[in-house]
């Protein structure tokens, strides 16, 4: 039955969308929406549930048979992305924004919930597809609408960030493409496993070797990695809240996926690891990532900045654990989307509560807010131990198993390396938690009014805050299919 | 920024105007439902349709065209033409093929009305939501004020010459 209705979970958003726009009514659209994406993580479930221990759905769109037509094909490792995603799509959808974002009036909210259900149908395109191009359609689907997303977001510097975004983004999109049309040179088929299977490649391919640099140079700008990632604080920082919660726990996973899907499906891990050796370039620039963007974290004034700068530091583990190339170091950066989108998503969300009610996340505008809000400071310092990697959070569970990857591999002084680099995370949040829990309220800005966050806000917040302990203490389903997955990655499928 | 009233003053472009914009609009309807004998389509057909329309509101005014087709009235068609395309898929799917197989349409004979049938009605959506998308695109640009600040505002720019419909 299933794999009858595969594509429904990229078409539900796809054609929720221009409904809404038909449907013009602010609430029923955003009941509407939270419906659709509630179908689609049912469906993602429920593929996650059938393809679990090797199994591999393939649908052929149109009728027309692979390697001509458009495939749509799911193994374990993008089940587990469109579960992911459509997880975080349903709890970020589920919270109640109390009005939208500030910038788009009444009579035209209801073409914001298209816009996020574009967004939403186009990683999900990313994820579930099997033809590059169809991926790069999908691409330009979830960019173009986080643009406006983004865009959305007040304050004056949002659209200029957006706009900043959108020039980095097409420039990774033209790498993408690029990329995708020296392969189809080289190769004769657009089909990725088909490619593939045609795909011989060697150091004296030019072709080829191009080919890898531009997919690896675009995916790595709409990924954020290090020297890369120069939109992203901006984007994160100046986006509705509920924008940001969603973006940071979703759109730059869907990216590491297509990452590691075009180094270990497409190109294979002995090519790219053996002979190019991209490690030598992947690993410092991880470790950097790590240390410089959580460095920068320590010393930004404002709690968005702050988490934007962190979750590059975190991407950083993530192309690390890719960087090993080994089934437990990959696993860890792959189980380590599933932990920072749980936790960078509900540190979003709790930023959002805290934006409703104190009007600004300001650190020193924050002094205290521990006494009037308690619940949700609580969620911020779940959060925030999660991020430091404290045992029996989700944090500790990725980290653990990146280390054991990288010992396994060898790399004793990177494994010290990010030990040591969770010390500058405990530095970053324990600025916040000081601020939140010890500090005096500032005179020049009573906190007295502020009330606890109402129960719309305070309870999708929480579902990741509980999720976050809950999968640091058991890790059979995330770790257990993450290790799967990365497991088939290695063997070169998808 | 050049008032429109000067243009509508032109007899010549107005009178070529009038006897181009049904031609126009013909032949994007002809490159429409041609489309699947020779060359032509949904998109070329709603680009040409949308320009017949747009050199209208260029001569004669904006709100000469916005009595016409008003501007929720292009938001809607540009989600009725998507909702077109994806309703063909969903069909299809609902006969028993895949998303977007032509052949399930036409489940009587061997499929070969499916195809032609499932080709013209997504082509048709295409039609349509492009020609609504390039005109909400012009009416975004003549709707917002000369010195570019601000929301963009409804009455579009050319409205304080008082209408201009002949």
């Amino acid at each position: 039955m299933i794999e009858k209705i595969l594509v429904l979970e990229v078409v539900l958003p796809l054609l929720a969308a221009p409904v809404c726009v038909l449907v013009r009514h602010p609430r029923l659209c955003r009941l509407f929406s939270l419906g659709v994406v509630a179908v689609c993580f049912a469906i993602a479930v429920a593929v996650l549930l059938e393809v679990r221990g090797g199994g591999v759905i393939s649908y052929q769109l149109g009728g027309w048979p692979p390697p001509l037509g458009i495939e749509y094909r799911v193994s374990t490792v993008n089940a587990y992305l469109l579960a992911l995603v459509t997880a975080m799509a349903l709890v970020v959808m589920s919270f109640d924004s109390r009005g939208g974002p500030p910038r788009v009036p009444e009579q035209r909210r209801h073409l914001y919930y298209a816009v996020f259900l574009l967004c939403i149908s186009g990683l999900l395109g990313i994820t579930i597809t099997g033809d590059a191009f169809n991926i790069f359609v999908f691409l330009e689907i979830s960019s173009l609408s986080s643009y406006i997303l983004v865009s959305l977001g007040g304050h004056r510097r949002a659209v200029m960030s957006a706009f900043y975004y959108l020039v980095m983004g097409t420039i990774g999109g033209v790498f993408f493409m690029l990329g995708v049309g020296l392969l189809y040179q080289v190769t004769g088929t657009l089909n990725l496993r088909d490619i593939a299977a045609r795909l011989e490649p060697s150091l004296d391919d030019r072709g080829t070797v191009l080919a890898l640099a531009l997919l690896v140079v675009g995916i790595s700008i709409k990924l954020a990695v290090f020297p890369l990632h120069h939109w992203l604080p901006n984007a994160y920082s100046f986006a509705p809240p509920k924008v940001s919660a969603f973006l940071a726990a979703t759109a730059t996973k869907v990216s590491f996926y297509l990452l590691a899907m075009v180094l270990f499906t497409i190109f294979g891990a002995p090519f790219v690891f053996e002979e190019l050796r991209l490690q030598a370039v992947l690993l410092p620039l991880s470790i950097l990532a790590m240390f410089l963007a959580s460095g920068a974290a320590i010393f930004q004034a404002d709690l968005r900045r702050l988490l934007a700068y962190s979750s590059v530091a975190q991407i950083g583990y993530m192309t690390l654990g890719l960087s090993t190339a080994n089934a437990t170091g990959l696993a860890g950066g792959l189980v380590h989307l599933f932990n920072h989108a749980v936790m960078k998503g509900g540190l979003f969300l709790v930023v959002a509560c805290l934006l409703y009610r104190v009007g600004s996340v300001h650190i020193d505008a924050l002094a205290g807010i521990g006494r009037r809000m308690p619940f949700t400071s609580a969620a911020l310092v779940i959060g925030g131990l999660s991020l430091i990697g404290v045992p029996g959070t989700v944090g500790f569970v990725s980290k653990w198993y990146l280390v054991s990857g990288v010992l396994e591999r060898g790399w004793t002084a990177a494994a010290v390396l990010i030990l040591l680099s969770s010390l500058l995370a405990l530095v970053y949040v324990g600025k916040v938690v000081e601020a939140v829990y010890f500090r005096k309220p500032a005179e020049t800005q009573p906190i007295d009014h502020v009330r606890e966050a109402p129960l719309g806000m305070l309870a999708p917040a929480w579902v990741l805050a509980v999720a976050a302990v809950f999968f640091g203490l058991t890790t059979n389903w995330t770790y257990g299919v993450a290790r799967e997955a990365a497991e088939l990655l290695l063997a070169g499928g998808i | 920024m050049r008032p429109p009233s000067r243009v509508r003053e032109m007899p010549i472009l107005r009178v070529v105007a009038r006897a181009l914009v049904p031609v126009i609009l013909l032949f994007g309807l002809y490159v429409q439902f041609h489309g699947d004998f020779g060359p032509g389509g949904g998109f070329q057909a709603g680009v040409i349709f949308a320009a017949g329309l747009i050199i209208f509101a260029l001569t004669f005014g904006v709100e000469a065209l916005r009595q016409v087709v008003s501007v929720v009235l292009t938001e809607r068609l540009m989600a009725a033409g998507v909702l077109l395309y994806g309703a063909v898929g969903v069909l299809a799917m609902f006969l028993g093929g895949e998303f977007l197989n032509y052949t399930a349409l036409d489940p009587l004979t061997t499929g070969h009305h499916g195809q032609h049938l499932g080709i013209i009605a997504i082509e048709l959506g295409v039609g349509i939501a492009v020609a609504a998308t390039i005109m909400r695109v012009y009416y975004a640009f003549v709707g917002r004020r000369p010195n570019g600040d601000g929301e963009p505002r409804e009455p579009a720019l050319g409205a304080e010459q008082g209408g201009g419909a002949s």
